[in-house]
């Protein structure tokens, strides 16, 4: 899923001080299982901007929705017929969700509600860790289903480095070093030559490096 | 035992603290209570094991959430109290009580007043 954690209220309450009615928007997808930006954490921040605002002496309308997702056009579609009658949107959806509302309804201002952080599990309730960086290009099966590019700080392809003490990672000793978490597991299924395989110069233009991206599948276009 | 405390206070009965939701705390105050305080059992007592552990961490996040917006988040207490200690009931009560007068009234109720009354 894509992690987010709610943005503080003084910085909310800096976007919407000059508006009279507003929107929450949560998203009941990733953001409504990381506790970010669900129908809870909506109804959590409308009571309390609502608060903070009434504290100063100022009113502030809220209509408070959740949709199903804010990335696809037709759930984004479901605020067609009531959000120009706001003055600006506060999106709980992650950064995908805060551009593509914003991209449909041009004539409205959209902030965000949450931080985006990154594409990663719920490690347990309450910790969240990143997994994936989205290269394009997936080395997963080379390296026991444990990934170099977001889990090893350097992004290293064939090793550790001289970093790497005890398992942990130099940069924090809480940190497992993902080299040593994938050479324990080629161990354990008995595979430990693909580690002699090189893992070639990665062809970086298939992550950011390479612009912002896209997928079209022909097959499935209208 | 016929004991006393401040008629000030109001019980929400719940079937465990584990019920609590940030948000209830929250709306008590939007609707202006001066203070709120959950009474959970004991620690370690909690007949669905976490109920009320879960719920003394809700109250600490809804705490930070209080002092953001500015309504401050000392007027947000969890305690732990068996439920068959009566006289440590009405105590918390009248510590509470004594508290909020000191720190006065939920600083939105003058707006919650003029709301009302338009």
């Amino acid at each position: 899923m894509i992690v987010a954690e709610r943005k503080p209220i003084e910085e909310i309450m800096g976007f919407v001080r000059d508006f009279k009615k507003i929107i929450i928007a949560g998203c009941n997808e990733c953001v409504t299982v990381c506790y970010a930006g669900g129908k809870k954490e909506v109804e959590i921040l409308a009571s309390a901007l609502s608060m903070a605002f009434m504290k100063e002496g100022k009113e502030l309308e809220i209509k408070e929705v959740t949709l199903e997702r804010q990335c696809d056009p037709e759930y984004l579609e479901e605020l067609r017929g009531f959000i120009y009658d706001y003055d600006a949107v506060v999106s709980l959806a992650c950064g995908v969700g805060v551009q593509f509302l914003a991209e449909k309804y041009l004539k409205i201002p959209v902030f965000p509600g949450v931080n985006t952080l990154f594409m990663g599990v719920t490690e347990e309730k309450g910790v969240w860790s990143e997994r994936c960086q989205g290269c394009g290009q997936c080395i997963l099966g080379q390296t026991a289903g444990i990934c170099p590019i977001s889990r090893c700080a350097k992004r290293l392809l064939n090793g550790p480095c001289g970093g790497s003490t005890k398992g942990k990672c130099e940069i924090n000793p809480e940190l497992d070093c993902a080299w040593q978490l994938i050479i324990d597991r080629l161990k354990e299924l008995g595979r430990l030559d693909d580690y002699d395989t090189l893992i070639p110069i990665k062809d970086w233009s298939t992550e950011r490096a390479g612009g912002p991206r896209k997928l079209v599948r022909e097959d499935l276009q209208q | 035992m016929r004991l006393s405390y401040p008629d000030s206070i109001r019980i929400i009965r719940l079937p465990c603290t584990g019920k609590v939701d940030v948000i209830y705390l929250l709306r008590a105050f939007q609707k202006g209570a001066d203070g709120v305080y959950v009474a959970g059992c004991l620690e370690g007592e909690c007949h669905y094991l976490t109920g009320n552990l879960r719920a003394r961490k809700k109250v600490e996040y809804a705490k930070k959430i209080l002092d953001e917006v500015g309504i401050g988040g000392e007027r947000l207490e969890m305690y732990n109290i068996a439920a068959s200690d009566g006289p440590r009931f009405a105590e918390i009560a009248r510590e509470m009580h004594e508290k909020i007068m000191a720190l006065g009234p939920n600083p939105i109720k003058g707006a919650l007043r003029e709301k009302k009354a338009a």
